[in-house]
């Protein structure tokens, strides 16, 4: 419903969308997902409950940043995916929604990606100099301490990596 | 003779022995309570299973003023500095529980931001079992430690304390050169588990 009036309003602005048992997910640009979410305030997603990140390792562009959004009126969800390079910026939604701030410096702190515009981009739940960023499917299970898994070195995925991502 | 005339009042014993029953009947614990297994204590403290019955019903907050540390659940690696201090800060004599299978070992997790095991980073006198165990078990573990203080010399402690200081200098050193404790901390367990030793005290 809410994909059929961005797509009316906005022409172009949802690559693709797809829905699961009555959960609407939308995939947008990251260049214009600030466009997106003003346009999703306007229409009454004025919450914003989460920001994570899902790693997927062999993709081209790697990561999606994924955005849960409700409407407070009506109870509707969506879920805003943006797809990302490694390296690449995301735009932060924290000039229009106060909760992203920790939820982006969680996904910064844990996936590596960087948000622009951020007012305060620090690790949230590593320290500041922990090395790697833990769920990205790189990172060694075991965080390079021998006596954890006993395989250092080697990923969940049962790839080699470093400590040094 | 003097003696005849004071008979049964006086009872000639060693130092360590009437030292180590007034140690072991006061016990004052400071829980470190990190997760289910401080549940657990709570049951132990309260009226069903009455820890006060062993003399260590005194719960002190502080580190200053207790001398037996409960751990008392999952440690991350980011806690683990906070252990140390916390030991550190506490008053000769001092003894720790390793309550839970996460206390002990890392227990289920066996990732990159728990700790495997509270023993890597302090001394543990006793280690109960358990996830989380029953409030009877860290009663056994507690007489387990009485035990313990019961046979104990003055100078059976000196040897893991002055190697615990020696690691809190190490520590010390590696956050003068710009590392933060938690990095500190980790890096000196991950060089331990490198080379072979358990521990990094």
């Amino acid at each position: 419903m809410i994909i059929g009036r961005i797509e009316e309003a906005k022409p172009g602005l949802v690559l693709d969308h797809h829905a699961f048992r009555g959960d609407s997910t939308a995939v947008a640009l990251p260049e214009r997902l600030l466009e997106l979410a003003a346009f999703l305030f306007e229409e009454g997603f004025q919450q914003l409950l989460d920001v994570t990140a899902v790693d997927w390792y062999e993709r081209d562009p790697r990561f999606d940043v994924v955005y849960h959004f409700l409407n407070l009126t009506t109870q509707d969800r969506l879920r805003v995916k943006i797809r990302l390079r490694e390296g690449q910026a995301a735009p932060s939604l924290t000039g229009r929604f106060h909760s992203a701030d920790w939820s982006e410096r969680e996904v910064f702190d844990l996936f590596g990606i960087p948000f622009t515009g951020h007012p305060n981009l620090e690790r949230l739940l590593m320290w500041r100099d922990f090395p790697g960023h833990p769920l990205r499917k790189d990172f060694p299970l075991d965080g390079g301490d021998a006596f954890c898994t006993g395989d250092t070195g080697t990923s969940y995925a049962g790839r080699p990596c470093s400590m040094e991502l | 003779m003097a003696e005849n005339l004071l008979d049964d009042c006086v009872m000639t014993t060693r130092l360590d022995a009437v030292l180590n029953w007034g140690r072991r009947n006061s016990l004052w614990p400071l829980p470190f309570g990190t997760a289910c297994c401080a549940i657990e204590f709570m049951s132990m403290m309260a009226s069903r299973y009455d820890f006060s019955r062993f003399g260590a019903e005194a719960l002190r907050f502080s580190p200053r003023q207790s001398d037996l540390l409960l751990v008392l659940g999952t440690v991350t690696h980011k806690q683990a500095p906070v252990l140390r201090q916390i030991y550190a800060q506490m008053a000769e004599p001092k003894w720790v529980i390793s309550v839970g299978a996460c206390a002990s070992s890392g227990g289920i997790y066996r990732t990159y931001a728990t700790l495997q095991g509270i023993d890597r980073v302090i001394p543990v006198d006793v280690y109960v079992p358990g996830c989380p165990p029953r409030p009877e078990t860290i009663i056994l573990g507690a007489m387990k430690l009485q035990e313990k203080i019961t046979k104990e010399s003055f100078r059976d402690r000196k040897e893991h304390l002055e190697a615990f200081y020696r690691s809190w200098d190490e520590q010390q050193a590696r956050q003068a050169q710009g590392r933060t404790e938690f990095q500190a901390v980790r890096d000196m367990v991950v060089e331990a588990g490198e080379t072979g030793q358990q521990r990094i005290w």
